[in-house]
This record gives C-alpha cells, sequence and structure tokens, in this order.
C-alpha cells in the first residue's frame, strides 16, 4: 500500500489553515459583538487597544490565560476538565465536510478546498451536532452546583428538541438536491438558483435551529445570568471559561457557514461562469464570497441577541415541539409534493 | 511480517472498544460509565467505516451516542448517582454473574465453530454506501421497512400515551 504523501501533506495544510481560520474569525466574532453591541446601544465599544480596538481580542485571551485557574474542591476533576475540551473539539468538527472553495490548480495538480468530501456530509455535520451537548452536559454535572446542573440539564433538554427540527428541515433539502454531499448541493447551486428560493421555510426553520444550538439569545437559557448566575459554566475560570466562550463563537462561525453553503450558494456567486475568469482566480474569489456570506450570518446572530429578549423556558419548549416540528413536517410535505407534481405522477 | 494499515487500524479499534466495554462493567461510577460506554459506541462506527458502511456508523454515532446516551446520562445527572450510593452487590452474585457469562462464551463458541464466513464479494464493498442502501431499502424490502416504521409510530404513541399527565 503506497501512501501519497503529497495528498497527506495538503490535507495537513488545509485542516491547518481552516482551524487557524475558525479560530481567528472567532475571536474576532468576540470583538465585532461587541463593537455591534455598542454600535446598537449608541455606544463606542473596545477602542483602547490599537486601532478601533482591533487588538482587543489579544487582551481579552492574555487575561484569560493569566487568570488564576481555580478547581473546585468537591468537583469530579476529570470531567472537569473534560467538559470545555470536548466543547472545543466538537466545535472544531464540522469545519472537516465544509466546501471552503472550489479546487485550486498547482503547477497542474488539483487540490480541493473541501478536507474531506464525504458523501453523507450532511449526516456528518448532524452527528457531529449531536454531541455538541456533551461538553455542556459533563461540565455543567462535573462542577458539582446546583446552578450549574441546571443549566445543563436545560441545555440537553433545549438541544436534542431542536435537533429534531433541524433534521425535519434538512430532509427537506436532501430530497430536492437528492444528495447529501455539501460539495454537490452548492455546485448543483451554482447553475440553478440558490437553495433558499426553493426552500424559504426550511431555511428558516433551520436558522432558528441554529440559534437553539449554538445557545445563543434568544436560546441562551443555559447560561441565564440572572436566574443561573451564569449557568453551566459558572464554576470555570481561567482558560477553560475561554474554550467555553470561544466554543459558543466557533460553532456561530460553522453553523453561518453551513447556512450559506446549504441555502446561500456556499462559494458560488451570481454570473461566476460568465466573467470569464481563470480557474484558480475564481476559487479565490468564491472562497471570499462565501466568507462575505458567513460574515453576513455571523451579524445576523450579533443582531438578533441585541434586539430579541430571551425566552421563558416553557416558551422555548412551546416554540420547539409544536410550532417548529409540525411546521418542519408540513414542509416536508409540501417539498414531497411538489417534487412529485414536477415529475408528472 | 509486515501488516497492512488495516490490520493495524482493525487492532487498535479492538483494543479500544475491548478497554472500553471493560470499563463500561467495571467502572463504579455510573458517569464514567456512560463515558466508555459512548467511547465503545465510537470504536463500533470505526469498525463500520472499515467495513465501508459509512451509513451505518453515522447513524450509529447519531443515535446512540448522539441521543441515547445523552438521556442516559440525563437521567444519571438528575438521579445523581455515584460510586458511594452504589449498592454493595454480594458475592454469590458476583460468581453468578460469571459463571452464566463463561457459560454463554461456551455456547456462542461452540454455535459459531462451525460457521464459514465467506469474504465479501470483491464487486461488494460498495453495499454500505447510502445509496445502494436506499435502493435496497426502498426497492426490495420495502413493506418490511414500512412495518416498522408502523412499529415506531405505535411505540411513540404509547410513550406519549403513558407520559401524558391524567386529567
Amino acid at each position: 500500500m503506497t501512501i501519497d504523501w503529497v495528498l497527506i501533506l495538503e490535507k495537513i495544510l488545509l485542516i491547518s489553515g481552516v482551524l487557524v481560520i475558525s479560530l481567528v474569525v472567532a475571536m474576532y466574532s468576540t470583538w465585532g459583538e461587541r463593537k455591534v453591541a455598542a454600535i446598537m446601544q449608541d455606544r463606542l465599544g473596545p477602542n483602547r487597544a490599537g486601532w478601533i480596538g482591533l487588538l482587543q481580542p489579544l487582551a481579552d485571551g492574555g487575561k484569560l490565560f493569566f487568570k488564576e485557574e481555580i478547581i473546585p474542591g468537591s468537583s469530579n476533576r476529570f470531567l472537569f476538565i473534560l467538559g470545555p475540551s470536548l466543547a472545543m473539539m466538537v466545535a472544531c468538527m464540522t469545519s472537516a465536510v465544509i466546501p471552503w472553495g472550489d479546487t485550486l490548480i498547482i503547477a497542474g495538480h488539483t487540490v480541493s478546498l473541501q478536507i474531506a468530501d464525504i458523501n453523507i456530509g450532511m449526516l456528518y455535520i448532524f452527528g457531529v451536532v449531536s454531541l455538541g451537548v456533551y461538553g455542556i452536559m459533563l461540565g455543567g454535572w462535573a462542577s458539582n452546583n446546583k446552578y450549574s446542573l441546571l443549566a445543563s440539564v436545560r441545555a440537553a433538554s433545549q438541544i436534542i428538541s431542536y435537533e429534531l427540527a433541524m433534521g425535519l428541515s434538512l430532509i427537506a433539502l436532501v430530497m430536492l438536491t437528492g444528495t447529501l454531499s455539501l460539495k454537490e448541493i452548492v455546485e448543483q447551486q451554482r447553475h440553478g438558483y440558490w437553495n433558499f428560493v426553493y426552500q424559504p421555510l426550511g431555511f428558516v426553520l433551520f436558522l432558528i435551529c441554529s440559534f437553539a444550538e449554538c445557545n445563543r439569545s434568544p436560546f441562551d437559557l443555559p447560561e441565564a445570568e440572572n436566574e443561573l448566575n451564569g449557568g453551566y459554566h459558572l464554576e470555570y475560570s481561567s482558560m477553560k471559561l475561554g474554550f467555553y466562550l470561544f466554543a459558543e463563537y466557533i460553532n456561530m462561525f460553522i453553523s453561518s457557514a453551513v447556512m450559506a453553503s446549504l441555502y446561500f450558494g456556499g462559494y458560488c456567486f451570481p454570473f461566476m461562469d460568465k466573467l470569464g475568469l481563470d480557474h484558480n482566480l475564481l476559487t479565490i474569489l468564491g472562497t471570499a464570497a462565501l466568507f462575505f456570506k458567513t460574515i453576513c450570518f455571523i451579524f445576523f446572530f450579533m443582531w438578533v441577541r441585541w434586539t430579541i429578549p430571551r425566552f421563558r423556558y416553557d416558551q422555548l419548549m412551546r416554540l420547539g415541539w409544536n410550532m417548529m416540528i409540525p411546521l418542519a413536517l408540513a414542509n416536508m410535505l409540501l417539498t414531497g409534493a411538489a417534487i412529485l407534481w414536477k415529475q408528472g405522477h | 511480517m509486515g501488516m497492512s494499515l488495516q490490520q493495524i487500524i482493525f487492532g487498535v479499534l479492538s483494543v479500544i472498544s475491548l478497554v472500553s466495554a471493560l470499563g463500561v462493567v467495571l467502572s463504579k461510577n455510573p458517569v464514567t460509565s456512560v463515558l466508555c460506554l459512548i467511547v465503545t459506541f465510537f470504536t463500533i462506527a470505526g469498525h463500520y467505516i472499515m467495513l465501508n458502511a459509512q451509513f451505518l456508523a453515522v447513524v450509529h454515532i447519531i443515535v446512540y451516542a448522539g441521543a441515547i446516551m445523552v438521556l442516559f446520562l440525563f437521567v444519571i445527572m438528575l438521579m445523581n448517582l455515584n460510586a458511594e450510593i452504589e449498592p454493595q452487590k454480594r458475592n454469590w452474585l458476583k460468581y453468578a454473574g460469571a459463571i452464566s457469562g463463561g457459560a454463554f462464551l461456551v455456547v456462542l463458541l461452540a454455535a459459531l465453530r462451525e460457521a464459514s464466513m465467506p469474504a465479501l464479494l470483491p464487486g461488494s464493498n460498495e453495499i454500505g454506501l447510502i445509496s445502494n442502501l436506499g435502493k435496497t431499502l426502498f426497492n426490495q424490502y420495502v413493506v418490511p421497512f414500512e412495518v416498522s416504521s408502523i412499529l415506531f409510530l405505535s411505540a411513540m404513541v404509547g410513550a406519549v400515551v403513558i407520559g401524558k399527565k391524567e386529567n
């Protein structure tokens, strides 16, 4: 069995690149969040460290690193450390199946800008999402604090409830595209309309579920500071707290990229094949388009956070089970009927 | 003697799955047991991937590691089970368990001793891929598939009826 060293080197470079970019985007999302909040509340926001506060994330990161690290005496030490590590790991795993761009041709060698084009990419995303709850659950339980436990129980039931509606809204998309590979879904949108046009309800449902899965406001009940003292990361300090906070921003970035790929054409942009540009240049422009769309979604996440107040717990459950799931089922039925009608049955 | 990459991966996966499966049974702390079980599920999913059954692997992770184990963990956390309040098992119970387990192993070995395990046909290594699986399920086995979905539906309705508060 010969090992293709060029391929391995290429994949290692790509994986490191995607990881570094995810971390940098997550870092600057914290800056972005504070700036967006400041603009919406008519303040200035961070503006001391560097030009318009651009060095603020570095200062925050450094501060978290050098803070004293406290592990509560009554906690389960191993699980206490495992919690944030799992949260961070799971957050970084989804990026493997996202097509970050088309192919680059370097010296006659075709390099794909997707780490793994597996034919079950969508199910992979779903699998990783379903594991996302462990970091919060274990961390909250291992802290041995009643508020943390309450928060982790909340998080688990919230994520399980919204996973169902998320899966159902994705099934309609799979029926429409006929594939589970993200690369193929994006390539289909290159020549036709974006999937958003065919699946408006499915997109809205998926968007709401992403908010819930990322624990973002208005679904941030697991960290409701005024009833749970900060929720599942109440006992955490130093960089372990940083990991939890950081994982949230990475999740936000990745789910924005997933939404852009599934519903808004991914790395495709209008008239891209009519420009007559060089293949490599087109790929780079496509990647830039994907990042532009992703950043728009991240802005939307922040915009909603500072606009809509948090749900109450019973409202959250009612929305999930009595509205999202029936709507997703109806969307699935409608999509199926439309496909059959188009096929002429 | 050189081992192929597949054999090395198979060996490593098997060792991890056996060790974590033992951990499920031997651990005193229920939360550790659940975590060991999750690791076991992951290694079994790895075995599925080695057999080129990617769909089965991912569904295994989504259903078992992602949903059922979360519920297990949920219950254990809410009941606050831990090593201290685990009931002490009597010695004869342990011996009975070991003997019946050993007897089961002997029966299993006797039954499988003569079983032939033909290697997969050379062209059939795509059989676990999702498009083949879907076509088989919805053409050849469509009636059993639909019947089992009705079974699931009735189980769901039953769970809701039991869980509903009586007015």
